[in-house]
C-alpha cells in the first residue's frame, strides 16, 4: 500500500475530536451544562463589570442594596463591578496558567514516554525524577518561593502556577504513551513504514490530545484557587489588577469591623466560578474518554 | 535503518516494587539529594531576580548608609556565585547555624523551634478531625448508594472542595468571633496574658483547627465513600449476604477494612495539601506557626528563614510519602505477597 493510502487511514484515526458532537449529545444534560458554562466564561472574559469602579469615600461600606447588589468596599467602590472584574482576572490567569502548564507537561511527558526505551531510559528517568522533585514541595509553598524571588506581578503569578502544575499532565502523557505500545494502529503504521516522528505526532500525541484538553480544563479551577491563594497572601496581583483573592484579602479588616459582604459575596463568586469550570470539565470527560 | 523505524516501548508499565528495607534505604538516601537540589535551585533563582540580598540583610540600616558602601557590598555579594553561596549556606547549616531571620529578628533555628510545635499541633488536630469526619460522612454515604444522604454528602463535599480555606476562615471569623462573639478572632493566646494557659489556647485553636479540618474533609470523605461503595458491591459481601450473614457483621468484617485501606495509604500523601491549608489558615487566624512565618519571610524577602522553611517542608513531604508507602505494605497483605 502506498504511503498516501496509509495517511488517509491514519488521518481518520487521529482526529482528536471525531465524534465529539455525538458524545456530548449522549451525555444527558451535558450540552446544557457545557453551554451554560461556556456562556459564563465568555461573558466574564468579554469584560462584564468593566463598569463603574470609581472610589467615593462617602459611600464606603454600604450594605448590599438594589443599587449595589454586593454592597460597597472600604473606598466606596461597587463590589459587584469589582468582583466581576476580579473574576475576569482570576479566570484569565487560570486559563493562561493551565495552558502554559499543559504545554510544559506535554513536552516533558512526550519526551519521557517516547524515550523510555532509548539509551536505557536515562532521559525518562531524569525527567521523572524532576517530576518527583517538583511534587516534593507543596505547590503553594513552591509558588510562594517563586513569587517572592521574582517579585509579585501578573507574569510571576502565572509562572508560579504553571511551574507547579505541569507534573500531572506530564505523568498522564507519559503513561498514555507507554500504554499505547503494541496497540493495533501503531503497529499498522510502523508496519506501513511510518517513522518514529510520524507515529509520535500523528498517532500517539493525537491519541492523548483529548485527555490533555480535559486535563487542561480541569486544571483551570486549581489554577484559579492557586492564584487567589497567592493574592490573598499578598504575593499576587497589585490592586489595579485586583483578582477575587485580592478583593477578599482587602476585606479582612472590614470583617473584623463587622462588615460581612466584602468577604462573603466575592468569595461566593469565586466558589461558583471554580464549580462552573469544574462541572464543565467533568461534562467533557465522556467525550475525551469515549474514543479509547 | 530498520531499527530507526521501530518504535520500542517498555513492556512493564509498573516497575516491580523493591522490598521494604530497600525502599526505606533508597528513599532516605534520596532525601539529602532532593533537599540539596531544591536549595540549589532557590539560590540560583535568587541570583537571577530583582531580589537584593544586601538590602534584605541590612533592612533599615541600609537607609543610613552611603551609596559607595552599598555598591561595594553588592559587588562582593554578586562576585560569589550561586554555588558558592549555596555551599557556604550548607556548611553553616550542617553546623547548626541557619543564619538570622530579618523578619522575626532572631536566629532561624530559634524561630523554627518556637513555631514548629504550634503548626504540628494545629495540623495533627485537624488531621484527626478530618479523618474521623471523613469516615463518618463517607461511610454514611457509601453504605447508602444513590440515597438522598449520598447525594447530599457528594454535593456538599464538592462545594466544600471548591471553597478556598482562607475564605472559609474569614467567614468563620465573622460568624463566630465578630457576630456571635463566642471565640477570639485570631492569635494563639490572649494579648496581655504572659503565660500560655491550656484553656485559653484551646479557645483560640477551635476555629483554625475546624477550618483546616474542613478543608481536608472532602477528599477523605470521597475516598471513604467510594471505597465503601466498592467493598459493598464486591463479591465477598454479596456472597456473605447470600449465606445469610447479618448486614452489620458483613459491614464490620468485609467493608471496613477494604474501605479504610485507601485512607491509611493516602494519609501520608496528603501532607502537601495539609501544609498548603496550614499556610492559609495560619495567615487568616494569625496563628504563630511556621506556615505563617513562610508567608512573612516571602513578603519581607527574609531569605535565610525562607530557605530553612523550604527545606523543612521538603523533608516533611518526603517523610509523609515514605510513611504512606510503608503503611500500604503493612496494612495490605496482598502487596508484600505479590511482589515477593
Amino acid at each position: 500500500m502506498t504511503a498516501e493510502g496509509w495517511r488517509e487511514v491514519a488521518g481518520a484515526r487521529s482526529r482528536p475530536w471525531a465524534g465529539t458532537r455525538h458524545a456530548v449529545a449522549r451525555g444527558g444534560s451535558g450540552p446544557w451544562w457545557v453551554a451554560l458554562g461556556g456562556v459564563v466564561v465568555v461573558v466574564l472574559l468579554l469584560g462584564a463589570g468593566a463598569a463603574d469602579q470609581r472610589a467615593d469615600f462617602e459611600q464606603a461600606f454600604l450594605p448590599p442594596s438594589a443599587e449595589h447588589p454586593f454592597g460597597t468596599d472600604q473606598a466606596g467602590r461597587d463590589l459587584l463591578a469589582r468582583s466581576l472584574a476580579g473574576a475576569r482576572v482570576s479566570l484569565l490567569v487560570g486559563l493562561v496558567a493551565a495552558l502554559v502548564s499543559s504545554v510544559v507537561g506535554v513536552v516533558v511527558g512526550g519526551l519521557a514516554g517516547s524515550l523510555a526505551s532509548r539509551a536505557g531510559g536515562v532521559v525518562d528517568g531524569v525527567l521523572m525524577r524532576v517530576v518527583d522533585a517538583v511534587n516534593a514541595l507543596p505547590h503553594l509553598v513552591l509558588g510562594i518561593v517563586i513569587v517572592a524571588l521574582l517579585g509579585p506581578s501578573l507574569g510571576s503569578v502565572i509562572l508560579s502556577v504553571a511551574l507547579t502544575h505541569w507534573t500531572t499532565t506530564a505523568r498522564l502523557v507519559r503513561a498514555e504513551l507507554l500504554a499505547l505500545e503494541g496497540v493495533g494502529f501503531v503497529e499498522a503504521a510502523v508496519g506501513a513504514g511510518a517513522g518514529r516522528w510520524w507515529v509520535l505526532s500523528r498517532h500517539l500525541l493525537a491519541h492523548v490530545m483529548g485527555r490533555v484538553v480535559l486535563a487542561t480544563v480541569l486544571m483551570v479551577p486549581h489554577a484559579i484557587m492557586h492564584e487567589s491563594a497567592l493574592s490573598f497572601l499578598g504575593l499576587g496581583l497589585p490592586d489595579d489588577q485586583a483578582s477575587l483573592g485580592t478583593i477578599i484579602e482587602q476585606s479582612r479588616t472590614a470583617v473584623l469591623a463587622g462588615h460581612w459582604w466584602p468577604a462573603v459575596l466575592p468569595g461566593l463568586l469565586l466558589v461558583a466560578l471554580s464549580l462552573v469550570v469544574f462541572v464543565l470539565g467533568e461534562r467533557l470527560r465522556p467525550v475525551s474518554w469515549g474514543r479509547s | 535503518m530498520d531499527d530507526r523505524r521501530r518504535v520500542r516501548l517498555p513492556t512493564r508499565l509498573h516497575p516491580a516494587r523493591p522490598p521494604l528495607t530497600g525502599l526505606l534505604v533508597g528513599r532516605l538516601l534520596l532525601l539529602p539529594v532532593l533537599v540539596a537540589v531544591v536549595t540549589l535551585v532557590m539560590f540560583a533563582l535568587a541570583q537571577r531576580t530583582p531580589f537584593d540580598p544586601v538590602l534584605a540583610t541590612l533592612g533599615e540600616r541600609a537607609l543610613t548608609m552611603d551609596g559607595p558602601t552599598l555598591e561595594a557590598m553588592r559587588d562582593r555579594a554578586s562576585d560569589t556565585g550561586a554555588v558558592q553561596q549555596w555551599a557556604a549556606w550548607w556548611g553553616n547549616a550542617l553546623q547548626g547555624d541557619l543564619g538570622v531571620s530579618s523578619s522575626q529578628r532572631s536566629p532561624v533555628s530559634t524561630v523554627i523551634a518556637q513555631r514548629l510545635p504550634w503548626t504540628l499541633g494545629l495540623m495533627s488536630a485537624a488531621l484527626v478531625l478530618a479523618v474521623l469526619g471523613g469516615v463518618l460522612v463517607g461511610g454514611l454515604a457509601g453504605t447508602r448508594p444513590g440515597s438522598w444522604a449520598d447525594r447530599a454528602v457528594g454535593g456538599g463535599l464538592l462545594a466544600t472542595q471548591a471553597a478556598p480555606p482562607f475564605w472559609v476562615g474569614l467567614v468563620a471569623v465573622w460568624v463566630f468571633a465578630v457576630w456571635l462573639g463566642w471565640l477570639p478572632t485570631g492569635g494563639a493566646t490572649s494579648p496581655g496574658s504572659g503565660s500560655v494557659e491550656a484553656l485559653d489556647v484551646l479557645r483560640h485553636a477551635v476555629l483554625p483547627v475546624l477550618v483546616l479540618a474542613l478543608s481536608q474533609l472532602p477528599w477523605f470523605g470521597l475516598v471513604v465513600r467510594d471505597a465503601t461503595r466498592d467493598a459493598l458491591a464486591g463479591v465477598p459481601v454479596r456472597a456473605g449476604w447470600a449465606r445469610g450473614i447479618p448486614t452489620a457483621r458483613l459491614l464490620r468484617q468485609h467493608a471496613v477494612r477494604p474501605a479504610l485501606l485507601p485512607l491509611v495509604t493516602v494519609l501520608g500523601v496528603r501532607v502537601p495539601e495539609l501544609i498548603t491549608g496550614a499556610v492559609l489558615v495560619e495567615t487568616v487566624f494569625s496563628w504563630p506557626g511556621v506556615a505563617s512565618a513562610t508567608v512573612d519571610s516571602a513578603l519581607r524577602l527574609d531569605f535565610p528563614l525562607l530557605a530553612a522553611l523550604t527545606v523543612l517542608t521538603t523533608v516533611l513531604v518526603v517523610l509523609g510519602n515514605l510513611a504512606a508507602d510503608v503503611a500500604y505494605r503493612v496494612v495490605d497483605p496482598r502487596v508484600g505477597r505479590r511482589d515477593g
